[in-house]
């Protein structure tokens, strides 16, 4: 076994399969929640907001274990131009999930609401009350999620492309089979 | 590092790429159709709102219902009699300041004062805790119906007609005879005149809410706000404007006043129904005085930016099972989005220029 080379650290692979699966939800929650009139607007808003802010503080320790582990390296053979989209689609990762979090965050301050993660948790605002910002900011949101959706989708093809077709070892080291 | 793997055969290969676009193909859809893009019957708040645009016009940073009001502040001050049935610290005995709004319904920030028998009170408690609690009330004890989809159709019923420029009477009646909920409002509605004055009106809460006690016992109430000011009547003194001047001529001789009342629902009284009141003997709650003393236009005073959602409470007020309170919730979120990506001239968001009545 050659795993402390060939698989990404426990943790990472905890936090990566633990977050793929909070920030899928939150990607069905958000653009559930905003197509609805009924009920399911409230619930599904009751667990976006401390869902959110839990994956942003996930985020920041998954950044510090990644600084800190760096992954095992992306076969050799495989072309420039994909080792490229790999590493640059992997850091827009990382950006999305810690901007997404923030924004929400922001653009609820600015619009003059209490940030409210359950009946009485509140955070404390994080930008100046004011509708432009909230404008710009809101759009932001909305337009961050797709990017961040799309990207997931490129990501989850080109995972299962090299487990599927190249079979090269890169989906395993994230699975931490052999 | 890993063990080269014996080149695929053709079919394998179409197998694994099948997969693949499956894969993301499943995907895709399912965000879709969450997202309501691939399923178009379903009622959305962008729907809600474009209705009210379709039916009024669109008039660029200004609310898309109750579109005309103007802003008040002031002060809550709590006796402290709702403590026992609410832990909300604004029910604490002691001063609350509030930001507030009245306005008339509609989407047409121009429409006179006289073309709507109803006022709204909004207001938002800005409690000590950093919690808030705002409300949105309308001068009438009965909503005309107790749904979203009835509230929707209701507006669609309400399109004018582009030839005449009014709602089609039959398409009105059609309305009517399929929802009889709206039997109680439009009964109201028959006897209620237009008030010359804001500070006259009793405003009710409509939904239901829950208060939540110290032990987490639930309490279903309603709310109104019942004004000291008694010297009301029917019709204007003229002009299409006169209940802002009548409100800041009052606020010039002192303080408006409001009783916050209380109702208690006994067991079984309906929460989840706004066209239906509460029987008269039901407890009722006297939990302090509004207390409301400037008054400033909308387009520049502190009401301008605040969405008024009747879900934004703090501990020891909740929701209740009123179908009506997400819709709202969800409704005014995209009214504010739409007026506040206009103030910031956004691309896409609508042009003052396009103030036009359709
Ligand atoms: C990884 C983190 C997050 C993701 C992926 C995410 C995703 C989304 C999505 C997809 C939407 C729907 C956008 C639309 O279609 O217009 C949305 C809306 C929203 N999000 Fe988030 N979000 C995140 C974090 C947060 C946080 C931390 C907060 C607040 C603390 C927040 C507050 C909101 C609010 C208030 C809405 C709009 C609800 C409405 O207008 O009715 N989000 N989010
Ligand atoms: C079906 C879902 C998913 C699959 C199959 C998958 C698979 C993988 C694989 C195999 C890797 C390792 C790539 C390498 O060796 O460099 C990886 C890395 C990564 N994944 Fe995912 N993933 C999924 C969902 C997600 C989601 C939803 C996110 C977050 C938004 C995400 C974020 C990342 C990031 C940031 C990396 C880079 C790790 C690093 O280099 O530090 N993944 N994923
Ligand atoms: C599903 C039903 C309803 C819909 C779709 C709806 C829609 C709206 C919209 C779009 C606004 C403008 C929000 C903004 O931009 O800030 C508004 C304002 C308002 N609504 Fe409703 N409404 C509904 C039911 C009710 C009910 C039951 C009441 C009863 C009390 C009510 C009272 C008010 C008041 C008082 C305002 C003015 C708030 C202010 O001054 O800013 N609405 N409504």
């Amino acid at each position: 076994m050659k795993a402390a080379t060939n698989t990404f650290t426990l943790a990472a692979r905890v936090l990566h399969w633990l977050m793929a699966a909070m920030i899928l939800a939150m990607l069905f929650i958000g653009v559930g929640m905003v197509a609805s009139v009924s009920a399911r607007h409230e619930w599904l808003l009751a667990i976006h907001k401390p869902l959110g802010i839990a994956i942003l503080i996930l985020a920041v320790v998954r950044l510090a274990v990644r600084l800190r582990h760096p992954p095992p390296p992306l076969p050799a053979d495989l072309p420039v131009l994909q080792k490229l989209a790999a590493l640059a689609s992997h850091w827009l990762l990382y950006f999305l999930m810690l901007a997404m979090p923030l924004i929400g965050w922001a653009m609820l301050s600015a619009g003059g609401y209490p940030v409210m993660l359950g009946a009485s948790l509140r955070l404390p605002p994080i930008f100046p009350t004011s509708p432009v910002a909230f404008a710009v900011l809101r759009h932001l949101h909305t337009g961050f999620a797709m990017l961040l959706f799309l990207t997931f989708l490129a990501h989850m093809g080109a995972a299962l492309y090299h487990g599927l077709i190249r079979r090269d070892g890169v989906l395993s080291s994230m699975t931490g089979r052999r | 590092m890993y063990d080269p793997v014996p080149p695929d055969s053709p079919a394998r290969r179409i197998g694994a790429w099948a997969l693949i676009a499956a894969a993301v193909g499943v995907a895709a859809v399912a965000f879709g159709y969450v997202g309501g893009w691939l399923a178009p019957q379903r009622l959305t708040p962008d729907k809600l709102i474009d209705q009210f645009q379709d039916n009024a016009g669109t008039f660029a940073g200004y609310r898309r219902n109750h579109a005309k009001g103007v802003c008040v502040t002031g002060y809550f001050d709590s006796n402290g009699r709702a403590q026992a049935y609410s832990t909300a610290q604004v029910f604490a005995p002691g001063r609350t300041p509030v930001v507030g709004r009245f306005a008339i319904p509609g989407s047409n920030p121009y429409a006179p004062d006289s073309s709507v028998p109803i006022r709204s009170m909004a207001l938002r408690f800005a409690l000590a805790n950093g919690q808030q609690w705002r409300t949105g009330m309308n001068s009438m004890p009965v909503f005309p119906v107790a749904t979203p989809q009835a509230f929707f159709a209701q507006l669609q019923a309400q399109r004018p007609d582009p030839a005449t420029g009014k709602p089609d009477p039959t398409k009105l009646a059609a309305f009517f005879a399929a929802h009889p909920e709206t039997a109680a409002f439009r009964a109201w509605a028959k006897t209620a005149k237009p008030s010359a004055s804001f500070a006259t009106e009793s405003y009710w809460s409509l939904n239901a809410f829950v208060f939540v006690d110290a032990s987490g016992k639930r309490q279903p109430v309603r709310w109104r706000m019942t004004p000291e000011a008694t010297d009301g009547d029917a019709g204007s003194t003229g002009g299409a404007d006169y209940l802002a001047a009548d409100l800041a001529e009052r606020l010039t001789q002192g303080p408006l006043r409001w009783h916050l009342q209380v109702t208690l629902a006994n067991p079984g009284d309906p929460t989840n129904d706004a066209t239906k009141t509460w029987p008269d003997d039901r407890r009722t709650i006297d939990a302090g005085t509004l207390v409301l003393e400037r008054t400033e236009p909308q387009d520049s005073g502190p009401c301008r930016d605040i969405n008024y959602d009747p879900l934004i409470l703090p501990a020891g007020i909740a929701a209740s099972d009123d179908p009506l309170l997400p819709a709202r919730s969800a409704a005014y979120a995209d009214s504010y989005l739409r007026r506040t990506s206009e103030e910031a001239h956004l691309p896409g968001s609508a042009a003052p220029s396009a103030e036009t009545k359709r």
